[in-house]
């Protein structure tokens, strides 16, 4: 055996469980892609974010609250350790709205989540006078914003980078540009990559993202998943424009200010439409005005991972044990919860946390 | 939304040599080109030059004219101060021009925005009075200014020419630092016979090195770790030839090892590259028409690769040749019968190329610059980060930038993009081809949010968030 | 900026403008290209980066470093590929410190 745990996919999911993994003492193997492949680890927001997360599944906030909870102390761990500072704000976010309706209808989703966590769920309302005061550059359109005080945002590719570093750093394996192509089980499990060669563990975990629509049926899951596109625009370095994040548009502690996001169904196709890039254009300067004279640098479309419910699936295999599924749309997000709490349930252990609820079973009941 | 028949980005000589061939032919052709004039980098300002600066310049320059002045045809427009930011594999460009953007399609595209200077990693290549040779030349071209302190260094015939351009103009550089080596020369020897089909550019540039030489200017060749010094604004040039460290105080350093296609546009499109190991470059891959596999789509002159002005005037005018027959206006055997001679001359051309590629090789610190050398110049990266990068496991550069963001500044990788390729190709032991390039994606050249903003379908009002 | 240039001027005739870069005024030569007519005028530190406040200058003069920006009517530009005209007041383009980082 080459390792106890092989895991299937080097992005930031992936990594937080090889990282979780070797804390608990274990010898990983990581295997991951091509350079040119799909990546959301790569093309992702950024954010640690609660709000709006699990409005119509409560046990999916929690699990979101849970991660945000424990990221100071993952970020400060993982940050001593490598000597990157990961640029973790946790000091809320908004969502912003143009539309007074709009903002009253969300208030409502929000409130009933609320009741239904039993009143743990901090956020405020403020309309566009009190909005002002926190942020004072935003623009006259704004009719206001739901401040939830849970959220924040991160710097996604300093964690993926400290993940990489520090996995190795602990004795993990990771090796790059290995396109896993077959797994199969047995005993343990081996993996053969495009590239002809092959490893192989005691268990298996399967955080290929995308990747998993393929592999996942060889190890016995149904692996429902989809891409989703998302389209992100970022604009040179500017002085400091706005205090807090929220999901549309953050300013990224290099001074660049990102602004994002469409959910696009286009199957494979990560390219960059001028519809889009110039819609979300226009609703970010119409929230900052400023951003009007900024110049965009940079754009690209990232292929999210979705599952029809929108929640993570976290699955052993029914009919190959020891093989596990992890898949989300929320890697940064989840990342302290899959560093943190998901090895234990890995390990079967006593303190595991209970995931039924993100079983691939639910979509089967259905 | 603008269509034409051939849409063409750049007004360098392949530009406007396809522009006027297709409308020779009866084509509109929409040409779009940065700047104010037409004639690329090459023939920079060629219709408007005083005629002093034009006799520096000398007749390879003024060569340039009359291809500028058959934009005159009035099936040709030409679209000067358009700075295109997105162009689709449907062939439609979006450009902007004075801080408004518009989109222009082409039944045809011609991509043929030309070169780049090969980026030049050493030590102290930001500082304030570090310039591309290149640039002199265009300072000289279209400003009529030229640095009076200057050490030019590097390799290539080009570094002789914009020598000679400066002695003629009276202010000679203070040194010329070569980076070639007399083994280069000799490796170059065998292609020496080829090259005397193009007799012609051999002799110019034994010219200028004559030229050089009576003005007495002091040649250093076979120079190894260069490094700029200065305090804030480059004061002096360091250099190891001959077994000597020295330093020449200047005030200006002019740096050149050869150029290199300018892909972005290329990349951006999705089209397949292919490394020249000879020119030590990526490619765009393409048929003798220009055509690549996109259909519809062409590649001409330097960004095609590097072949120099002639070279690139008759791909152009292969490609309107081509345009002209896909779209049905010139018949297939009379396009033949018109391409045979330019495939002939072409073919004279370049053949000093293979010469000239193996004896001014680019010098080995663009392809292993030292660990403290900043490659990626916008986002103050240095090889040794690369380095730490390929240890972390990166094998291609798409990995690094989202490591170390090298090419993610406004330059998108123009002056990192190969230095980070060999650097990863050289530490991981792959080759340039398996290591890649980064993923090029618009914009290609920055745009406000309020030019984008303004082409929303819905308009930012109707939009809520 | 009270630096002799660097540069020689081959044509200093012609018609002036006034330009303001960076708060001092600079006669230039009306329609040239701005980076080629502040370098000719004496001024050799044109920004300082975002990243490390480095102090940089015009390196490629067409338009693909972006190594001579500075700020117009608060837009970043790039000095080489813009047009000097009178009464241009140009500003340098915001360095390091002036964002959160």
């Amino acid at each position: 055996m080459d390792a106890e745990y092989a895991i299937i996919g080097g992005g930031v999911v992936g990594l937080s469980l090889a990282w979780g993994l070797s804390k608990r003492g274990h010898r990983v193997l990581v295997l991951d892609g091509s350079d040119g492949g799909f990546r959301a680890s790569r093309g992702n927001f950024g954010l640690v974010w609660v709000q709006s997360k699990g409005l119509t599944e409560p046990a999916y906030a929690r699990w979101s609250q849970r991660s945000a909870a424990a990221w100071a102390g993952f970020a400060a761990e993982l940050g001593e350790a490598t000597g990157r500072d990961l640029a973790l704000r946790q000091e809320g976010g908004y969502d912003f709205h143009l539309d007074e309706a709009e903002l009253e209808a969300k208030v409502r989703l929000f409130q009933g989540l609320r009741a239904r966590l039993g009143g743990d769920y901090p956020f405020e309302v403020l309309g566009h006078n009190a909005l002002k005061r926190e942020e004072p550059k935003i623009g006259p359109k704004v009719a206001g914003a739901i401040l939830h005080h849970q959220d924040g945002h991160v710097n996604p590719l300093r964690l993926l980078q400290a993940l990489a570093a520090d996995v190795r750093r602990m004795g993990g394996r990771v090796l790059t540009g290995q396109v896993v192509t077959d797994v199969a089980g047995g005993d343990g499990f081996a993996m053969t990559c495009a590239d002809g060669t092959r490893h192989c563990a005691a268990k298996v975990v399967l955080a290929a993202g995308l990747g998993a629509m393929d592999l996942g049926p060889k190890l016995g899951f149904a692996a429902p998943i989809r891409p989703q596109r998302g389209q992100v625009l970022i604009t040179e370095k500017l002085p400091k424009l706005m205090n807090r994040p929220s999901g549309i548009i953050r300013q990224v502690d290099e001074g660049g200010v990102q602004i994002g996001d469409s959910k696009e169904e286009v199957g494979f196709d990560d390219s960059v439409t001028l519809e889009v890039a110039a819609t979300i254009a226009a609703r970010a300067v119409a929230i900052y005005p400023a951003l009007a004279r900024a110049q965009l640098v940079r754009s690209w479309g990232a292929l999210r991972i979705m599952s029809p419910d929108g929640l993570p699936i976290y699955q052993q295999s029914p009919t190959m044990p020891g093989a596990y599924l992890v898949t989300c749309h929320s890697g940064i997000t989840l990342a302290a919860a899959h560093a943190r709490f998901l090895p234990a349930w890995l390990d079967d252990a006593a303190d595991a946390p209970d995931l039924e609820v993100f079983s691939e079973r639910r979509f089967a009941l259905s | 939304m603008d269509e034409v028949d051939l849409l063409i980005l750049g007004a360098g000589p392949a530009g406007m040599a396809a522009a006027a061939e297709a409308a020779g032919a009866g084509l509109v052709v929409a040409l779009l080109d940065e700047q104010a004039r037409p004639g690329g980098q090459i023939y920079r300002d060629v219709t408007a030059v005083p005629p002093a600066r034009a006799a520096i310049l000398g007749p390879e320059y003024r060569a340039g004219r009359p291809l500028a002045e058959g934009l005159a045809d009035p099936r040709i427009r030409h679209i000067p101060g358009a700075t295109a930011w997105k162009i689709d594999p449907d062939r439609t460009i979006a450009y902007s021009v004075d801080g408004k953007a518009a989109l222009i399609r082409g039944r045809r595209l011609l991509i043929a925005s030309g070169a780049l200077e090969r980026p030049v990693p050493i030590p102290g290549w930001t500082l304030p009075g570090v310039m591309t040779a290149g640039a002199a030349q265009i300072l000289l071209k279209q400003s009529g200014i030229l640095p009076r302190r200057a050490v030019i260094a590097g390799s290539g015939p080009l570094l002789y020419l914009i020598a000679a351009q400066m002695v003629r103009a009276g202010t000679p550089p203070l040194a010329l630092v070569e980076t070639q080596t007399r083994g280069d020369l000799l490796a170059a020897l065998p292609h020496l016979p080829g090259a005397i089909r193009g007799w012609r550019s051999m002799a110019k540039g034994l010219g200028w090195i004559a030229e050089l030489k009576r003005a007495g200017v002091p040649r250093h060749r076979g120079a190894r770790d260069l490094a700029v010094d200065g305090a804030g604004r480059a004061e002096a040039l360091a250099l190891t030839a001959g077994g000597r460290r020295r330093t020449i105080p200047c005030e200006t350093v002019l740096l050149h090892e050869g150029v290199v296609p300018n892909i972005q546009a290329t990349r951006l499109l999705g089209l397949p590259h292919r490394w020249d190991q000879a020119q030590r470059c990526f490619v765009p891959r393409h048929d003798r028409w220009g055509e690549t596999p996109l259909p519809g789509i062409h590649v001409a002159g330097d960004g095609a690769g590097i072949g120099g002005a002639l070279v690139a005037e008759l791909s152009g005018r292969l490609v309107g040749l081509c345009a002209a027959a896909a779209l049905g206006r010139l018949d297939p055997v009379e396009r033949d019968r018109r391409a045979a001679p330019l495939f002939r001359t072409l073919a004279r051309e370049r053949a000093v190329r293979p010469f000239l590629d193996a004896a001014y090789p680019p010098g080995p610190q663009t392809l292993s610059p030292a660990d403290g050398t900043i490659v990626c110049r916008c986002e103050e990266v240095t090889a040794g980060e690369i380095r730490r990068h390929a240890r972390l496991g990166c094998k291609g550069p798409n990995q690094a930038k989202a490591f170390g963001r090298a090419g993610m500044g406004p330059c998108q990788g123009r002056f990192c993009g190969l230095a980070v390729t060999a650097i990863l190709a050289e530490a991981n032991g792959q080759s340039p081809d398996e290591t890649g390039y980064f993923r090029i994606r618009p914009p290609i050249k920055p745009v406000t949010l309020a030019e984008i903003a303004a082409m929303a379908p819905t308009g930012p009002d109707k939009d809520s968030a | 900026m009270n630096d002799a240039s660097p540069f020689l001027d081959l044509d200093p005739g012609g018609p002036r403008v006034s330009v303001r870069f960076d708060g001092t005024d600079h006669a230039l030569p009306e329609g040239a290209n701005l980076a080629a007519a502040l370098l000719a005028a004496g001024v050799r530190v044109f920004r300082a980066t975002p990243v490390s406040g480095a102090p940089r200058a015009p390196f490629c003069m067409m338009g693909a470093c972006y190594d001579c920006l500075v700020l117009i009517d608060g837009v970043t530009r790039q000095a080489c590929m813009t047009r000097v005209t009178d009464g241009l007041v140009v500003e340098r383009a915001p360095g390091r410190d002036l964002h959160d980082g």
